[in-house]
């Protein structure tokens, strides 16, 4: 089956199979998951931006009705190592509870078992932490100053990562370049905050030695990670993949809280249950995004040819890290996004601050890059007085350039930039768009049309690991698939991983389906717990219609081959002359000659004597998939392959902003999109559509604002804003596909899609909207009364 | 304290705190799972039931407060085990949610508002679910499910023609 | 029950007073649940003005056709509050009793000159709107007092128009500023009469007194109007939080107060005024 050839299943418009269980209220999330026995824990968040626990009393605390114990931040870290982290960081350790110094507002201190979750919290209540508050820095540039409070004092400074790359010769191409521009851009602290908080539920079985874990988890090696810290073999511990996770888009990554709570279930000989609250979520689940400040610099000539980019992020990490820090990584796979630049200069800070804790989200840093490479076109075309479409299309990879290596090592698979475009602005489109934002202006009003073309980096060639921390060599990125056609003919498939939300029970019966010829609703997808998992990795880097679907597909294909060769076997003919179509095998050359589905099962399972010499019996395949592109590490001079295919999106929309309120309208919102083969549309276009309203919240209302004390002020929902369906506007979505060659259906990723250029987009519109003033904004979130303030501004200049 | 709930059709007499939320008696007493918490203050909608036929936070009432209504939720539209109403079938349709947190609080307020108003606009029913969130879906095959079920519903409730 | 113990809290929707004890930012002793008082909830004729109980739902007078038409503004302003979901639950007493400083209730409350009645120590008292707000969250109901019901005048007239605009964040969020207008047309079309409210930019909601009395008489023209307002609002002391500025409130303000004026204006003179 060639990634071009047609397809029955994949890319027809069917229903998603999980969605008869949501639709009922029948999803197993893991807040209802309920053990016997199970007691509840609540904790006592620091309320301090820094300070030292000079004591905890918890004789009060423990007297309450219901209350089992209280556990301290010294007993835990006694008992467990510290949690994973992915820089060689020794000296900033992570851990469940804080110990001897907390180093944020949130930052948990203390835990407390109850009853019932409210007893816990009452007894919380009653935990008197005496604090003795510390210096502390919230800003990243702050941060790196001299002098200023260091979070880990251990540590000797708050830089955990400063990396300069030079890809190609840039001191060169900015000599020969006629023209510089320099930018500051500043993408907010926000995340993906999901409606369902992170959950945990935890039980011991000392006589099986056996922690099984419920978790809302989407962690890569979580379950190694959770043996590792609590000092038992991993395999004696039981992840549950069957839980349904209630969003997650990155951050359910609560390796803190399962670890709190596996020490608890085994100290303690009862299940545990943590199920945050939406403020433990906000303030100490350690689920915040990047917050980053970039300082871009362009070379580019008289025609707006860009020759050239530096380019340097500063990340404020917040008081710890796991991941984070390699979300300046990933980025560097797209680093001059759809774009034909020579040559980079790129440096990576990554320092920690007295907020909270990040980990991943949707992208991975790659929405930030988007926004400070697309905000530089909309500038280059301003100073040039270019249109800044023209501009971008002088400057992109041509359909006939692909494959085409970029200066940091990456090859991009395919693409057709310039199509997709074409389809947006098919006819009048963008013309007519720029007449409505003229009309409006003479109107009074302030209007802005943005445009942001970029990529999504999509199957999870995490390569950026081994640029950042040279300690690590993993090259390896697979995920797996198991096929079982039982005795009496049905197929059940396996994945390795929970969900949360992106429709893989269905992407796995569609591929095998498609590869079998037979109805994919036949197909019985289940997820094993982790003991009985293949090697298999997690929805992250928008990989899993890549991986999963790959190892689906070579499993299907294994089991295709394995009917053929009974089939021959049985009807006494070459393999080469027996033909599967429709889930049966007949003779090429006599196709009346022919062995069903029900008859080659019942040779596999039960006639053992008319097997092809050396078979197993049965039909049991398994595919162990590695990532197409991948195998590489770093060259000396930090070249290497990241992910191996790039879908692309182009917005264009048209808003207009109340000059007196600084309120904004998206009027017209227009996506190009192009993900290559799409496996299941409607997952497709949901995701993108979610990425839209998620970018548009990053662009526009959604913030962890902290105040001068440190404390973080966004810690509910009337706070930290999150789009509703009156600031969601419909959306006109152009598809085309370009499939990629290195994918077993064509297929990219579309997981991150929409939000990774929603920002972009939308920023460049309000600079255009605002550009008449003489003003302009370059920091996210760009909320209302900030855009008022500054038009006001403004205007009183004038 | 001992209340009577009415929920789904059927009387429950049960014990709680006082301070027990509606949310917390449904899920945790009766243990009907499909009201789920999301912010516990009144802003997500992920815990949305039917309180005398109109969407109301499960979270933001005592259960002490609901004794005496009828209290209608997520398994109590469903019409029986492995089948869908209407409704649920258009969600699916237009596959109207991802992760499927939101989904029973979305689902109870279209079931308000076509009860109310069986041709929904787009606007109406954009200002009907604006006080649900959905992180997952960016709304738009939201709006198509509920729209999609109007139109099979008024087509249920059409008089057949009379040619017969 | 309520004078004899100090903790006690009455709860009438529970749209503000729950999330608060969920956070644990509210401890009440003891909760005294006035939701099944038949008797206060209701929407009534008063001699020469409508009464409204106080647990009457929000969303039950959003729908009232006696509101809409001998209560304009208010009919106007309740769907600014919240949610459909929390308008099937909040009541009219509870968001005048919660005083919040962006309550469009209490902001039509003191637009019209309503007059609040409650219960204390078995005797009914009245107090004008205008005196029942004195800071944010707090209003001058003795301790121990219940909020029974609201009273808001009528205006007779013929050309009676009201106008009503908020800004904030998200469509269903809490203002940063919020402006009601109600007025009324002479045949010749100047103003007889005008009442112009802004909320949420102060500690309670104010009335724009100066600019009423410059105003009435006049044709309303847009430069009256600017001036009138601007100068009303000149020395105003506006809030400030995490979502907008005092500046940002107090140029919302003005702005505001004209497009209520300006749609209050053109409802009277019988064109449909603009959406917000």
């Amino acid at each position: 089956m060639s990634a071009a050839g047609h397809h029955r299943y994949v890319s027809a418009d069917r229903r998603v199979r999980e969605d008869r269980r949501f639709v009922a209220g029948k999803g197993q999330f893991v807040a209802d998951v309920e053990l016997p026995n199970m007691k509840h824990v609540a904790v006592i968040a620091c309320p301090h931006a820094a300070a030292r626990i000079k004591s905890i009393d918890k004789r009060a605390a423990l007297k309450m009705p219901g209350v089992h114990y209280v556990l301290d931040g010294a007993e835990l870290a006694a008992a467990t190592h510290p949690l994973m982290t992915g820089l060689d960081t020794p000296h900033v350790p992570r851990r469940p509870l804080a110990f001897e110094t907390a180093r944020y507002s949130g930052e948990w201190v203390a835990a407390v078992v109850a009853d019932s979750r409210a007893l816990a919290e009452d007894a919380a209540e009653a935990i008197e932490v005496d604090y003795e508050p510390l210096p502390f820095v919230l800003d990243a540039e702050q941060a790196l100053e001299k002098g200023s409070p260091l979070v880990h004092e251990a540590h000797g400074s708050n830089v955990l990562l400063d990396k300069t790359f030079v890809w190609g010769d840039v001191d060169k191409d900015f000599a020969a370049s006629p023209r510089k521009l320099k930018l500051r851009v500043k993408w907010g602290r926000s995340s993906t905050v999901p409606i369902e908080t992170f959950g945990v539920v935890v039980a011991w079985d000392p006589w099986r030695e056996m922690l099984d874990v419920h978790a809302s988890i989407q962690m890569p090696r979580y379950a190694d990670q959770i043996g590792a810290a609590l000092k038992i073999p991993s395999s004696s511990v039981r992840v549950h993949y069957d839980v349904d996770v209630g969003g997650s888009y990155g951050v359910k990554r609560g390796i803190k809280h399962t670890v709190l709570c596996g020490y608890l279930a085994r100290r303690l000989g009862f299940p545990m249950r943590l199920i945050e609250d939406r403020l433990d979520n906000m303030r100490g689940g350690d689920a915040h995004g990047p917050e980053r400040l970039f300082d871009v610099e362009v070379a580019f000539d008289n025609s707006s040819i860009v020759r050239s980019m530096k380019m340097r992020a500063l990340e404020n990490l917040g008081a710890y890290a796991g991941r984070s820090p390699f979300q300046l990584g990933k980025p560097i796979g797209a680093i001059v996004g759809p774009y034909k630049i020579k040559s980079v200069q790129y440096r990576a800070i990554a320092v920690v601050t007295n907020k909270t804790t990040q980990d991943a989200v949707r992208g991975f840093g790659q929405g930030p890059t988007n926004l400070a490479l697309e905000r530089c076109m909309d500038e280059i075309a301003h100073v040039l007085e270019l249109d800044p479409l023209e501009v971008r299309r002088r400057n992109l990879i041509r359909h006939d350039e692909f494959p085409y290596l970029i200066p940091s090592g990456t090859t991009y698979d395919s693409g057709n930039y310039e199509t997709v475009i074409d389809k947006v602005v098919a006819g009048s489109g963008y013309d007519e768009l720029k007449k409505e934002r003229d009309r409006l202006r003479r109107e009074g009003k302030l209007a802005g049309i943005g445009i942001a073309a970029c990529l999504e980096p999509s199957g999870g060639n995490a390569t950026f690991e081994a640029l950042l921390n040279p300690a690590i060599t993993t090259s390896t990125f697979m995920d797996s698939c198991r096929i079982n056609v039982d005795g009496l003919g049905a197929i059940t498939a396996t994945m390795h991983t929970t969900s949360s939300g992106q429709g893989h029970e269905t992407l796995v019966g569609t591929v095998i389906g498609e590869v079998l010829e037979l109805d994919p609703d036949t197909v019985r997808v289940v997820r094993p717990d982790s003991l009985n998992s293949l090697p298999s990795g997690t929805p992250v880097g928008s990989r899993m219609a890549i991986m999963l679907g790959g190892a689906a597909f070579h499993a299907a294909q294994k089991l295709r081959a394995k009917l053929t060769a009974i089939a021959a076997h049985d009807l006494g003919i070459p393999f080469e002359r027996a033909v599967y179509k429709h889930a049966e095998v007949h003779d090429r050359d006599a196709p009346a000659n022919r062995r069903t589905w029900a008859e080659l099962v019942g040779i596999a399972h039960r006639n053992y004597h008319r097997m092809p010499e050396g078979f197993e019996p049965g039909l049991a395949v398994e595919h162990v998939y590695q990532v197409p592109t991948g195998g590489t590490l770093p060259d000396k001079d930090g070249r290497v392959q990241m992910y191996p295919c790039f879908s692309f999106e182009f917005h264009l929309l048209l808003l207009s902003i109340d000059p007196d309120l600084g309120e904004t309208k998206i009027l017209r919102y227009r996506l190009g999109h192009d993900c290559g083969t799409q496996i299941n549309p409607k997952i497709v276009r949901g995701m993108t559509m979610g990425g839209i309203a998620h970018g548009i919240g990053a662009a526009l209302y959604e913030e962890f604002a902290y105040n001068d004390d440190g404390q973080l002020i966004a810690q509910t929902f009337m706070d930290y804003l999150l789009p509703s369906s009156h600031e969601v506007p419909p959306v006109d979505i152009v598809d085309h596909e370009t499939p990629s060659p290195h994918t077993v259906l064509g297929q990219k990723g579309s997981g991150e899609s929409g939000y990774l250029g929603a920002p972009a987009a939308i920023a460049n519109a309000i600079n255009d909207a605002i550009r008449p003033l003489g003003i302009s904004i370059n920091t996210l979130p760009i909320k209302v009364a900030k855009l008022g303030d500054l038009i006001a501004a403004a205007q009183e200049r004038k | 304290m001992r209340i009577e709930l009415h929920v789904n059709g059927t009387p429950h007499e049960i014990d709680v705190e006082p301070r027990t939320t509606l949310l917390d008696c449904l899920r945790d007493v009766l243990g009907l799972k499909g009201a789920h918490a999301g912010c516990e203050h009144g802003v997500c909608g992920a815990c949305t039931v039917l309180f005398d036929g109109a969407a109301v936070r499960s979270c933001l009432m005592f259960a002490a407060q609901a004794a005496g209504s009828a209290i209608t939720t997520i398994e109590g539209v469903t019409p029986g085990p492995g089948e869908l109403s209407p409704i649920q079938d258009a969600f699916c349709e237009t596959h109207g949610m991802q992760c499927g947190y939101c989904t029973p609080g979305m689902i109870l307020v279209a079931h308000a508002l076509l009860a109310d108003n069986p041709e929904p606009t787009r606007e109406d029913i954009v200002e009907a679910i604006s006080g649900n969130i959905c992180r997952c879906t960016g709304y738009a095959q939201i709006v198509e499910a509920i729209a999609l079920a109007a139109e099979r519903l008024r087509g249920v409730n059409r008089p057949r023609s009379p040619s017969k | 029950m309520l004078a004899a113990d100090e903790g006690a809290r009455v709860i009438a929707g529970g749209q503000t007073l729950v999330p608060m004890m969920v956070m644990r930012l509210a401890r009440p002793t003891r909760l005294i649940d006035i939701n099944r008082i038949a008797a206060l909830s209701y929407i009534r004729g008063d001699g020469d003005g409508i009464a409204i109980g106080a647990t009457t739902r929000q969303c039950v007078v959003e729908r009232d056709a006696l509101i809409a038409t001998k209560v304009p503004l208010l009919a106007r302003a309740i769907p600014n509050i919240g949610h459909a979901a929390t308008r099937a639950r909040g009541t009219i007493g509870g968001s005048l009793a919660n005083a919040d400083p962006a309550a469009e209730s209490a902001l039509v409350a003191i637009t019209l000159d309503a007059v609040l009645s409650y219960r204390a120590a078995g005797k009914t008292a009245d107090i004008p709107a205008r005196e029942f707000f004195i800071a944010p969250m707090t209003t001058s109901l003795p301790t121990g007092a219940c909020l029974t019901g609201v009273r808001f005048p009528v205006w007779q007239g013929e050309k009676i128009g009201v106008g009503f605009h908020e800004v904030n964040a998200r469509r269903s969020d809490f203002a940063f500023v919020s402006a009601a207008a109600q007025l009324e047309l002479g045949a010749d079309g100047t103003c007889k009469r005008i009442a112009i409210g802004v909320g949420a930019a102060t500690d309670f909601p104010l009335r724009l007194d100066s600019a009423e009395q410059h105003l009435a008489g006049t044709k309303l023209d847009a430069k009256t109007v600017d001036a009138a307002v601007r100068e009303a609002l000149a020395d105003i002391e506006t809030l400030a939080d995490l979502h907008a500025s005092a500046d940002y409130r107090r140029r919302a303000a003005v702005s505001l107060a004209k497009r209520a004026v300006a749609d209050a204006l053109a409802d009277a003179q019988g064109s449909k005024p603009h959406a917000h």
